[in-house]
């Protein structure tokens, strides 16, 4: 059955995403929970190349196509503009890729967030600088392939989560493509607050994770049911709520099915298990809390 | 009505006047009192903008840009550091063809840290697109900003009005604070065709094809080009309005005159009494004060200087290994159009130093006995000797 959202595709079909592109299954959904009444900040990424080029546009809302790193200052300032002008009902959408927001961008989300600004910020993660050929970011995870870190990441993945959580902003949430009604609801849920609400959506890209397109959903659902990605919110920076409960499926079956992680050895996946099962007992911990 | 402020105050009334509708702002000194005179007004009720207090001059450019996209008037100011890290929003703010207005107080650029008068940092940013206006004194900040906005909307272009630090913005003047209603009649609502709307959804800055960015490329040319007549006659109105005109370009004692000063800012004020006294003591001497830098009015300057016999110029600001960028403009503007007038190029008040009337008469002394133009800038006059004085 198709649920409300089905009838509202704010996404025009004919983008030039990847086949199989987990991001732009999530751009899809975020554009239809935020509805007609909206605009949107695209910024160089996959998501500048979906929105295709001039003078077509598979956006059905308006859309400003900025500079790399301000999302955050670019959605704040329409925000704050269609307040001068008396428009307090129009949404503001942030749609950016994880190096847009974890690294160049995050100066400009940092100060949004501390100055509270009327906005959803989506970061689209996929894990790397896809659009300019799969370089590292600060959200690559560890020891995953790309082409900067060929030998696998040394270093750890940056927890955009909790960092926007500590704002202590109404709303941060985790999200995946992979789960469309957990993500419609989020953003809905982010649309009922004033202030700065924050979606990490994971977003799998077979392109830069080395798997075959037609398993995009299986991929994005065994992040979340190894417990690799857990899904769920944190409300004023200290109410935190699980929206989906794991199957806890062992956390190899989610690495090797793709190819970036198929060096890891069985020592290196054991490691991981190990963090996950640690980073998990904290989430809950903290969700237990209340 | 009349007050007393400071280039800073005249600035921030003038962009009050024009009522912007979203003001971005980070502070910098010498900026920062445009930045607390408005926030004054803010906290008072009395600013009629949204302020956005943010985290970087980076991100007021960017926020001015997108509040802009949405129709809103918008206004910033910056200094030296903050407008080297807008650099490459302010490519994008020309490119985008939205009308912000940015004070830029001038001053100097690290390394070393400096917090004084110089004209790198705006010049710096010569080919992004903007206009530019460099103002001489308090009352011509004022009036310039107001200007700015009007000549912005019409071409869809961003305006930089550049005033020196300290010798205008914390120097005190009595400047004419002209009423609301009056500049509410000069200045009508911002209204453009196209913004960010809801109900007519569009996207703004997708890629181009190579062919599409260069026709975009000439178009913002070809706007530049027009804005030079527009900032022409808006001035005229404005000096319709309020009486106070400026011009593109001020001539001063410039009819008769042989050797003639060529400079933009305060040096203008302090030359205006130099060149009196000369006057006095019989000299033909006289002055042409760059007002409008971008774009620059080379028919006029060509007009003005066409019976000058030898040009000095005197600014603030070096391009290394190559000359002061006003000189190079000038000598650009005259090749080929007026031969054979040597351009003596003077590099003085680096990083806020005073240039006196002494300097000026100095630089006419200096200049009066060259007969060809130096390859070099001048870089110091206080050797009189090797200038044979
Ligand atoms: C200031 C600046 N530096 C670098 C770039 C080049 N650039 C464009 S897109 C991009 C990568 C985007 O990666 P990410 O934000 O993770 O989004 P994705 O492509 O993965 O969707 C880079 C580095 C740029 N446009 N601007
Ligand atoms: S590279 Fe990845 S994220 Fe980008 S369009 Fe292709 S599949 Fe989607």
């Amino acid at each position: 059955m198709l649920s409300e959202y089905e009838y509202r595709d704010n996404l025009y079909p004919g983008h030039m995403a990847c086949a199989g592109c987990g991001e732009v299954l999530g751009l899809k959904l975020v554009l239809q929970a935020v509805g007609e009444k909206a605009m949107a900040v695209v910024l160089p990424s996959c998501l500048g190349i979906i929105l295709g080029p001039f003078p077509y546009t598979t956006f059905k809302i308006p859309v400003f196509h900025a500079a790399f790193e301000t999302a955050a200052s670019s959605a704040a300032g329409i925000s704050n503009a269609l307040l001068a002008q008396g428009d307090e009902e129009t949404q503001v959408v942030a749609l950016a890729g994880d190096g847009g927001t974890a690294d160049i961008g995050f100066q400009a989300l940092s100060g949004a967030a501390d100055r509270d600004e009327n906005i959803i910020y989506c970061c689209f993660d996929n894990e790397a600088y896809m659009n300019t050929g799969i370089q590292s970011s600060s959200s690559t995870p560890q020891l995953a392939w790309t082409t900067t870190t060929p030998l696998g990441k040394s270093l750890k993945k940056k927890n955009m989560v909790e960092i926007m959580g500590a704002h202590k902003i109404p709303y941060a949430a985790s999200a995946c493509s992979c789960f469309p009604d957990d993500l419609r609801r989020k953003i809905s849920e982010a649309k009922k607050l004033k202030g700065t609400k924050y979606i990490h959506i994971l977003s799998p890209c077979p392109t830069g994770w080395r798997f075959p397109a037609r398993l995009t959903p299986n991929v994005g659902r065994l992040a979340v049911e190894t417990k690799y990605y857990p899904l769920y919110e944190i409300r004023n920076g200290q109410e935190y709520t699980i929206t989906h409960h794991p199957k806890n499926l062992p956390v190899e079956n989610y690495l090797l099915a793709q190819g970036r992680f198929k060096h890891l050895t069985k020592k290196d996946l054991e490691g991981i298990q190990k963090e996950v099962d640690a980073r998990w007992g904290e989430l809950t911990r903290r969700a237990n809390k209340k | 009505m009349r007050m007393f402020l400071t280039g800073n105050h005249a600035a921030a009334y003038g962009a009050k006047l024009s009522r912007p509708q979203v003001i971005a702002a980070y502070p910098i000194t010498p900026q920062s009192p445009i930045y607390e005179k408005i926030s004054e007004w803010d906290g008072q009720g009395a600013l009629g903008a949204r302020m956005m207090r943010v985290e970087s001059e980076h991100s007021a450019m960017a926020a001015s840009i997108s509040a802009s996209l949405t129709g809103a008037r918008t206004f910033t100011a910056t200094a030296s550091q903050g407008i080297a890290l807008m650099h490459e929003l302010l490519h994008f703010a020309s490119g985008m063809r939205v009308p912000i207005v940015m004070v830029n107080v001038n001053r100097s650029l690290a390394a070393p840290w400096s917090f004084w008068s110089e004209q790198t940092d705006s010049l710096s940013q010569r080919d992004t697109g903007w206009l530019k206006f460099y103002v001489a004194d308090n009352q011509e900040t004022l009036d310039t900003v107001i200007q700015a906005f009007k000549i912005s909307e019409t071409v869809f272009l961003p305006t930089m009005v550049v005033l020196e630090a300290f010798y205008i913005s914390h120097f005190m003047e009595p400047v004419e604070v002209p009423d609301q209603k009056l500049v509410d009649d000069f200045l009508p609502p911002f209204e453009p065709a196209f913004r960010l709307d809801t109900d007519n959804p569009a996207a703004f800055s997708q890629t181009v094809t190579q062919s599409q960015y260069a026709q975009f490329r000439i178009q913002r040319h070809q706007a530049m080009e027009d804005a030079l007549e527009v900032a022409g006659e808006v001035d005229m109105e404005y000096q319709k309005a309020f009486g106070r005109g400026y011009g593109l370009l001020e001539s001063y004692r410039l009819e008769d005159a042989e050797t003639v000063l060529v400079t933009a800012g305060t040096i203008g004020c302090t030359a205006r009494v130099a060149i009196d006294e000369l006057r006095e003591e019989g000299k033909k001497v006289g002055m042409l004060r760059i007002r409008l830098f971008r774009p620059f009015p080379k028919e006029q300057l060509i007009t003005s200087l066409r019976h000058a016999k030898k040009i000095a110029v005197i600014e603030r600001n070096l391009s290394p290994g190559q000359e002061g960028i006003f000189c190079e403009e000038l000598k650009s503007a005259l090749y080929s159009r007026v031969n054979g007038i040597p351009v003596c190029g003077f590099v003085l008040g680096l990083g806020g130093t005073n240039v006196s009337p002494l300097h000026i008469k100095k630089v006419f002394a200096i200049t009066e006995q060259m007969n060809e133009a130096p390859l070099k800038p001048i870089l110091n006059i206080e050797d009189e000797d090797a200038f044979g004085i």
